[in-house]
């Protein structure tokens, strides 16, 4: 009697829920044909403002939602053509840029895009001056003087006027950034609250002219988008994208299998491996402009050494590491602009040469046996990368501790130059060489108080004559010795430089094999959603 | 002089009003001691969650704006956070403003943490609750079914299904039920709460996802949230199953050796009787504190779970928070599981009320 009591006590709730698990049948595969589904990690994202955006994830969804004045062109990234702006003019000396808008251009809401749009527009960046304001208002706009140098002079005619000279290369390429995303002035302006220039309402809404606009973002969740049938370069083949939170790189992997994800971005290479065996689905590698490198202190004396340096860039296995290890994440390339930027050197001179390593440390005269601490972030592969260093540096007679942290415990020890080395990441803020050089060459006051804290600074590597010369480059209007420059600038950092330059990132993702178009480009604000189709 | 009741009875009460005044004073007595103690445990965990928010060695203006700002852009936004005074006056402020309800703006979402919170908590709600009611139904007579079958094969069994439970990591669990069931059986649907198909059809009314489909009259959109929920509830499920399987069999040992239980058979009572009125009544008050336990650490938020499931509840929120250095974001929900600890805390109080009259 008891028996049977428990047993069907048991068998009920037993039955609730397996009986539960099994009649509910196979789940639905396969995405909805006109709904492009990615699974991709978007925990970075806090804003869709294109004037504070600067994140990874942000910028790629801004990227799809506005259209810029220029824009990389998606076909061959080397190139600009025109988004809002159809043509534009350069004065002989270089400091004005007149802008004439696309005829018909129309934002989401309906209204007109116009060259007025577009002078609010890179106006309110400067006037709000959040994160990524720096790359406009380094041509010398404030919120002062702004009004005057970016000027709508008619309904289809944009002027702006340079305070500080630049290379016109420079100033386009930064203005295809999305700080040069053209917004909707009307729309944002009926929801500004107290003079915020619709601050507090654009963080999650859209007001561009963009392929897509935003459907809804719920933050560490999902982003959805709705496709523009309006958009100028036509309506996008797939009516919705929804960007997936997925933090977990082997539940990207079965979403993808399954068919409940088209695309799958942060995959490891054994996983991509595991995939592409299979002809449902198809590796598509692109070279972005980041680059890996470790960042040599010069607070500590024993890395302030010329000559440990030295030994140091030959003591790491490039070869090795990008073959066995990164398995075309990444590639050998050992100057920091990545290969596809305007004036990339692209020679790799060092080579691991443990011989080579332990003489130089042995004229270096800084004793048997020097110590280093190295700072490494605790996600894969940086930690692998960082323990392959360790050995070839044992070997060459470097002894290394590893201090495994979290990305953002690390970036505030690197910031404190409290580090001795550490294995960084870097990438491009817009496309030009300007970008890169500026924060790996330039260090225009190496006291702890120093205000421009690049990498160079947070290195501590005081380069007066390079951080002229990283000055006069992004001034340079001739197109030849502007390249001359960059191509010298790289020449003495790869040899002389406060840090090992390593490798460029090749972003490798994974889509079924019926999904044909998505663009990743160089930079994060450069992918593209807007030619995908699916057969 | 000690006070007591008879003290504070004025001498002109009659006896009646008297016994009803001191019920009462009894009574608001505990709830002043319950309030008292509910506000300091909620100061302790702020000023604690505080502290360690802010002696972590991450600069929490990362979160804000990002490694990239000019110097000038960090230096603002410090001021407007505060984060330039001192500590205790960061303290106090934040203070001020959760008195006021205020508790500040996630820096990853850009919403008040509230707003978050009332968005995360239900998946985590429905996802804890499922999980403890399968705990509930197969752990309680499994343990019970143990001590009964004590040291036979079948305690044996049970003993091992609940140790698994208890040791094999449930991130593990998970990743290989998702393997089984969702990639290579196709029985239930994959992580997500809902297929995206719905996702953007169902209005989010409670944003308990089986309510809001019922509420919009899908039946189909209910099935695939259930087929979503059914695995990631059954992984925690089963950790819930073990530890009330575990408690229940050690409480339900010591019940059966109790004389009352021989009397009881003596008296030839039905071993039915004897097992589920007498012992199982007995070990209720303890048995619910476990289950509250294991409830209230669901609600905490099923980290690892929520994870590998891309499950949008309260654990993700908060580690995603804690990985971005998003500490408004953290402070708030850890209020948040504290209030929840502390109301489960208070409702198992009021069961044992209703269950064991001794209590009252």
């Amino acid at each position: 009697m008891r028996r049977r009591t428990t047993f069907a006590a048991m068998a009920l709730s037993l039955g609730l829920s397996t009986g539960l698990l099994g009649a509910l049948g196979p789940a639905l595969a396969a995405t909805p044909p006109d709904t492009l589904v990615m699974a991709k990690n978007i925990d970075d994202m806090i804003t869709l403002d294109p004037a504070e955006c600067f994140e990874f994830s942000g910028g790629e969804i801004v990227a799809q939602m506005y259209t810029r004045l220029v824009t990389p062109d998606p076909k061959d990234f080397s190139q600009l053509v025109g988004g809002v702006a159809e043509s534009w003019e350069i004065s002989p000396d270089g400091d004005k840029l007149t802008f004439k808008i696309r005829p018909g251009l129309k934002f989401h809401s309906g209204n007109p895009v116009t060259a007025e749009d577009a002078a609010w527009s890179l106006q309110r960046v400067i006037i709000l001056d959040k994160t990524p304001a720096f790359i406009l208002s380094q041509f010398g706009w404030t919120a002062d003087n702004v009004k005057a140098h970016v000027v709508a002079t008619t309904p289809d005619t944009l002027e702006i006027t340079l305070v500080n000279k630049f290379a016109p290369t420079l100033v386009l390429n930064a203005l295809s950034a999305g700080v040069g995303s053209v917004v909707d002035s009307k729309l944002v302006l009926e929801h500004e609250e107290n003079g915020d220039l619709g601050y507090g309402w654009l963080k999650n809404q859209s007001a561009g002219s963009g392929a897509f606009k935003l459907l809804t973002w719920k933050a560490k969740d999902a982003v959805a988008l709705e496709a523009n049938p309006d958009f100028y370069l036509g309506a996008p083949a797939m009516k919705r994208v929804i960007v997936r939170h997925v933090g977990e790189p082997a539940t990207q992997q079965l979403l993808i299998q399954k068919g409940d994800a088209d695309i799958a971005r942060n995959l490891s290479p054994d996983q991509i491996a595991e995939l592409t065996k299979s002809p449902d689905f198809e590796l598509q590698a692109e070279p972005k402009q980041s680059v890996l490198y470790l960042g040599l202190n010069q607070k500590n004396e024993i890395l302030a050494n010329p000559k440990v340096r030295d030994a140091l860039r030959h003591a790491v296995d490039y070869e090795g590491l990008a073959t066995n290890l990164l398995q075309g994440q990444w590639k050998v390339h050992q100057s920091f602009l990545g290969e596809g930027t305007f004036g990339a050197l692209n020679d790799n001179p060092y080579s691991f040469d443990v011989e080579k390593a332990k003489a130089l440390l042995a004229e270096s005269g800084v004793g048997a046996d020097p110590k280093i601490t190295f700072d490494v972030p605790n996600t894969s592969p940086y930690i692998d990368i960082a323990q392959a260093i360790q050995g070839s540096f044992g070997q060459a007679g470097v002894g290394v501790e590893l201090v495994q942290a979290d990305q953002k415990q690390i970036l505030t020890k690197y910031r404190a130059r409290n580090h001795d080395m550490v294995l960084m990441y870097w990438s491009p803020d817009y496309l030009d060489p300007h970008s890169t050089t500026d924060y790996f060459a330039n260090n225009p006051d190496n006291s702890d108080q120093g205000t421009a804290k690049t990498i160079a600074w947070r290195n501590a590597w005081d380069i007066p004559e390079l951080s002229r010369q990283t000055g006069e480059a992004a001034l340079e209007l001739d197109p030849e010795a502007r390249e001359e420059t960059y191509l010298d600038i790289q020449r003495q950092v790869q040899d002389e430089g406060a840090y090992v330059l390593m490798f460029q990132q090749v972003e490798q993702t994974v889509v079924r094999a019926n999904v044909e178009g998505f663009v990743s480009g160089p930079t994060f604000d450069t992918v593209t959603y807007a030619g995908v189709t699916k057969q | 002089m000690a006070l007591s009741p008879e003290a504070d009875r004025p001498a002109d009460l009659p006896a009646e009003e008297a016994t009803a005044h001191s019920a009462f004073l009894r009574l608001s007595r505990r709830a002043a001691s319950l309030i008292g103690s509910v506000v300091l445990t909620v100061l302790g965990l702020l000023m604690v969650t505080f502290t360690i928010g802010r002696v972590v060695p991450v600069d929490p203006l990362l979160a804000v704006v990002g490694d990239r700002a000019p110097e000038h852009v960090r230096e603002r936004a410090a001021i407007e956070l505060g984060l330039d005074q001192p500590l205790w006056r960061q303290f106090l402020r934040y203070l001020g403003e959760v008195l006021q309800g205020d508790f500040g703006n996630s820096v990853l979402s850009g919403q008040p943490v509230l707003t978050d919170i009332a968005r995360f908590f239900p998946a985590t709600l429905e996802l804890a609750t499922t999980a403890t009611i399968m705990g509930v139904f197969l752990g309680v007579p499994l343990g019970v079914l143990a001590a009964t079958r004590h040291g036979r094969w079948q305690d044996q069994v049970i003993r091992v299904v609940a140790l698994a439970g208890y040791s094999v990591p449930v991130f593990w669990l998970g990743l290989v039920g998702l393997l089984l069931f969702y990639a290579e059986l196709g029985w239930v649907a994959g992580p997500g709460r809902i297929d995206v198909v719905y996702e953007y059809t169902i209005e989010p009314v409670t944003e308990l996802m089986l309510v809001d489909t019922l509420l919009a009259g899908d039946t189909d959109a209910f099935f695939d949230a259930v087929s979503h929920l059914i695995l990631p509830a059954s992984v925690l499920g089963y950790f819930s199953l073990a530890y009330i399987t575990r408690m229940t069999r050690s409480l339900m040992l010591g019940e059966l050796g109790q004389e009352y239980i021989v009397a009881a058979r003596v008296k030839g009572l039905s071993e039915t009787r004897v097992i589920w009125r007498h012992a199982v009544g007995n070990i209720m008050v303890p048995l619910i504190t476990t289950i509250a336990l294991s409830y209230a650490y669901l609600l905490e938020g099923a980290v690892l779970t929520e994870t590998v499931f891309a499950w949008p509840g309260l654990g993700l929120y908060i580690t995603q928070s804690l990985f971005s250095a998003d500490l408004t974001a953290v402070l708030g929900a850890t209020i948040v599981i504290g209030l929840v600890f502390i109301g489960l805390n208070l409702l198992s109080d009021l069961l044992y009320t209703l269950v064991d009259p001794r209590a009252k």
